[in-house]
């Protein structure tokens, strides 16, 4: 079989249906994870117009721009939508387009479920948005902190939207960290041992297991405060019982991870993108990883500086303070060691690269700052005022965005197949980097004058009417220079220069194959024996392209692939992925009803929805189901292996593990609740007489 | 950022990974955070003992209860006195103020005289703060409230011992 008649039979079999159709039924990690990457981008604009009604509004003292109960729509909105739909999602997308790629296979683990975790996210942000548009969008801050949030002082809608949308979200990301963790550890290239994986996976193993972890109390507590606010189970109300410090911890118990499920992705980028930029291997592979992992443990531990001023014992106090500065540690190490790797190579001043500084220099200013609110007296004054904003965004747009731009730069070839034609890219990166440091560096200032934050305005013999002019210059500096970059991408993908395979010169196998990519990714699947396999063999794109690898051979219309033993990465079984099918946005629509019934408090439409859900979920299993046994087959290069679906360890065994780890978190955080209430909280047991609002 | 510079300029020299790993990770990444970071927690830590309320014989006990609209204040020394938005105390003594909340979390903070503190229903967190001297310091409610959180501020009217005394006998105004 020639390469081309190999490349048409496998687009037969593993083309999603054309054109606008296509959407609905697809299940190609390719497809899906752009259509993740654009939605998140859009959330992106959206939270960065919000971001520019805050500065015009805080531009001038006694602003008339919005009133309160809108500005605080504002705030809270431009927060929840950067954390939820613009954050997390973009980390999923890029995962979910690249991982397969990276580690030299075909697809992820569950193609469905890819896309059902898709739909869950596109909807449930719809939902946030129409809030939005309404004019009853959640109004509480992003952390939401009862009683503020409760039904008693928040009687409206809005934070049923955020509880409530939230949550569907948040399915989103369990369901894409559940098929992130299991097509890490089985849907590798044959050879590919743990030791040779490349970094990015490292990391993104480790913070699709921090999301199962971490996401649950989050979980937990919204459901719980929805049940308070719905029914009047008093969780968080203190003359009932309850005690609104237990959101506190709950949402912390998933906020402080969060920052560093941000923080690692960005770091696996980093640590993919800048050996390549400075021609060499990352330096301390194994140093990197540990610190990774050292640092997903440590930030569990951590939360509770987020609530320093809560009058915490003081013993606890000093604890936490030491391991808030213990966290610098692993950061350091990885710090160094990405120095180290730009001295062991030749650096160049290549458009990715330049984001990369951007990132170094920001990041480490994010870090000195975050040093001194870890010091406890110095967070009594700072807490709560800009210093703390500027010192966020610092962390998230210095450890996130810049990162995310310099990849987005660095994949964009592969995306689409060009070459970049217009060099708007340079000057967009000064404008971003100038409008940064002006916009934050003043808020850093004013908050050490004392201005606080989610003022809606302030007064002119306050004094800080210059400092939040310049800010907000600076902000629209910043958001010309984002509007650039995107103009940029945009125009990179509309004009027609053809670019090189491999543009940069990377050595890991997602440049291994055409792009823009074949839905098939690889012709055949390669052997692997290094952590740079390209580098290695120059020429293997094209020997894999003539079937010199695994499952070269197209056979009975089946999208094939195989899966490995984890730790040593030697194939162990043959799997059949599911076809294209509309399954999968159907069953999100019908979740979506449930939250929507719960919303509205359509309550009779509950038990239908969960029904449809059940019913999906049944016929979801059955497609996939064979009546006749398969026989082990030979996937090629002389190996047979047994197919998947008829081991006791299939993939949707390993699915299920990782899917009750998530479970088992839940309801360790209940227990966490329960017994909370129980020590701590002080009106707990219930004086008698105070039963819940709806059964009295 | 020195360090971040240098490898443009430089032309390309052998090392062997292994010392460079020894350098960069093990040297700048592991021990130099350790120590610096040991320096600074020792001093935060001692810091924060000092500011800690310690029992004494002259320290002064007052109430702050934030509401939506205002906090209100109750004085040990003087049962039948609360006041609306001031907080008044003698100066040069240490005060001890007794934050909690009739409504949502709010924060405690007067700046010049202390760090903040949150007001939590159901608990009450103590604060002590000291003034030097006289004279009003500006105080707020440092914990988002809703709509009208901006204008949740209060003043702390620090008397001189005469002033002081004034207070306690309801002769102030
Ligand atoms: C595009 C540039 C951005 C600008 C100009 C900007 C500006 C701001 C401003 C002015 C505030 C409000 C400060 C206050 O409450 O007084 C704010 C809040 C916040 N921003 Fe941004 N931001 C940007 C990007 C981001 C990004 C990328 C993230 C996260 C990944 C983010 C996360 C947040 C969060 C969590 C809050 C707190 C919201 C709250 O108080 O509830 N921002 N931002
Ligand atoms: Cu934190």
């Amino acid at each position: 079989m020639r390469a081309l008649e190999r490349h048409r039979k496998l687009t037969a079999i593993w083309a999603s249906e054309s054109g606008l159709k296509s959407w609905f039924s697809t299940v190609n990690h390719t497809d899906l994870g752009r259509m993740f990457l654009v939605t998140a981008f859009f959330f992106f604009i959206i939270g960065g117009l919000l971001a520019m009604l805050i500065r015009a509004q805080l531009a001038t003292p006694q602003s008339a721009f919005a009133g309160p109960e809108i500005y605080n729509q504002i705030f809270t909105m431009h927060g929840t939508i950067m954390m939820f739909l613009f954050a997390i999602p973009t980390f999923e997308g890029l995962a979910i387009y690249l991982l397969p790629k990276i580690l030299g296979t075909r697809d992820l683990a569950f193609p469905r479920l890819t896309a059902y975790g898709f739909w869950c996210y596109a909807f449930g942000g719809a939902m946030l948005l129409i809030a939005m548009v309404l004019g009853i969008a959640p109004d509480g801050g992003w952390f939401m902190y009862p009683p503020l949030s409760s039904s008693i002082y928040s009687p409206g809608i809005n934070t049923d939207f955020w509880l409530i949308g939230i949550t569907f979200v948040e399915i989103s990301a369990i369901a894409a960290a559940v098929e992130i963790t299991v097509s890490i550890l089985k849907y590798r290239a044959p050879g590919m041992s743990l030791d040779k994986m490349p970094i990015f996976a490292w990391y993104a193993l480790i913070t699709a297991l921090m999301i199962l972890t971490g996401f649950p109390p989050l979980i937990l507590g919204s459901v719980l405060l929805e049940v308070e606010r719905a029914f009047g189970f008093p969780f968080f109300q203190v003359d009932l019982g309850g005690d609104s410090l237990l959101w506190q911890h709950l949402f912390w118990l998933f906020g402080h991870p969060e920052v560093y499920i941000l923080f690692l992705p960005a770091a696996g980028v980093i640590s993919t993108v800048l050996p390549v930029m400075c021609r060499t291997t990352i330096l301390g592979y194994g140093w990197i990883v540990a610190a990774a992992v050292a640092l997903a443990f440590l930030s569990f531990g951590l939360w509770v500086h987020h609530m320093f001023t809560t009058g915490i014992p003081h013993m606890g106090l000093a604890f936490l303070s030491a391991a808030s500065t213990l966290v610098a540690v692993p950061t350091g190490v990885q710090i160094f060691a990405w120095i180290g790797t730009m001295w062991k190579g030749r650096p160049e001043l290549r458009l990715p690269m330049l984001h990369l500084l951007g990132f170094f220099f920001t990041f480490v200013i994010g870090g000195l700052t975050g040093v001194m609110v870890a010091v406890v007296p110095f967070d009594w004054q700072a807490h709560d005022t800009a210093f703390i904003t500027a010192h966020l965004h610092y962390v998230l747009f210095g450890g996130f965005v810049f990162p995310i731009f310099a990849g987005l730069y660095y994949w964009l070839p592969h995306v689409t197949g060009r070459r970049r034609f217009f060099r708007l890219g340079e000057l967009a990166f000064a404008l971003v980097f100038i409008g940064f440091h002006v916009t934050f560096l003043a808020m850093h200032w004013v908050g050490l004058l004392g201005q606080r934050r989610r003022i809606p305005t302030y007064a002119p013999e306050d004094g800080w009417t210059t400092i939040n002019l310049i800010s907000s210059v600076g902000s629209f500096v910043l958001a010309i220079g984002i509007g650039m970059i995107l103009i940029d991408v945009v125009l990179h993908a509309l004009t027609a220069t053809r670019g090189r395979r491999n543009p940069w010169g990377a050595g890991t196998l997602e440049w291994a194959m055409t792009t823009p990519p074949p839905a098939y990714n690889f012709a055949s699947l390669p052997q692997v024996s290094s952590r740079e396999p390209l580098a290695d063999d120059p020429d293997l794109a094209v020997r894999l392209a003539k079937g010199e690898g695994y499952l070269g051979k197209p056979r009975n219309g089946w999208r094939e692939t195989l899966t490995v033993d984890i730790a040593s990465g030697k194939p162990d079984m043959h799997v059949i992925y599911p076809a294209n099918t509309r399954l999968p946005i159907l069953m999100s629509a019908v979740t979506g009803v449930f939250f929507l019934s719960l919303l509205l408090k359509f309550y009779w439409t509950v038990p239908l929805a969960v029904a449809g859900v059940v019913f999906l979920a049944w016929k979801w299993v059955w497609i996939l189901g064979r009546r006749d046994d398969l026989e082990a087959l030979p996937v090629g290069l002389g190996v047979t292996l047994p197919n998947a679906a008829m081991t006791g360890r299939s993939p949707g065994w390993w699915g299920t593990v990782f899917l009750l780890t998530a479970n088992a978190t839940f309801f360790g955080s209940l227990l966490f609740g329960f017994a909370f209430l129980w020590t701590v909280a002080p009106g707990w047991p219930r004086r008698s007489g105070s039963l819940p609002r709806s059964l009295n | 950022m020195v360090l971040l510079m240098l490898p443009f300029r430089r032309a390309k020299s052998k090392h062997d990974e292994r010392r460079q790993v020894r350098v960069w990770i093990i040297g700048l990444g592991l021990v130099f955070p350790i120590v610096v970071l040991a320096a600074l927690l020792a001093y935060g830590l001692s810091i924060g003992e000092r500011l800690l309320p310690r029992a004494g014989d002259d320290v002064v006990h007052v109430g702050a209860q934030g509401r939506l609209s205002n906090w209100t204040i109750t004085y040990e020394n003087a049962p039948d006195q609360t006041t609306e938005g001031t907080l008044h105390i003698p100066a040069g003594r240490p005060v001890d103020v007794a934050i909690t909340t009739a409504d949502v979390i709010h924060s405690f903070w007067v700046p010049r005289l202390a760090g903040k503190l949150d007001a939590i229903p159901g608990r009450v967190n103590v604060l002590r703060i000291e003034a030097d001297a006289p004279g009003d310091y500006a105080g707020l409610s440092a914990e988002f409230s809703g709509t009208g959180y901006d204008r949740l501020i209060f003043t702390v009217t620090a008397h001189d011992a005469a002033g002081w005394d004034n207070f306690l006998r309801g002769d102030l105004e």
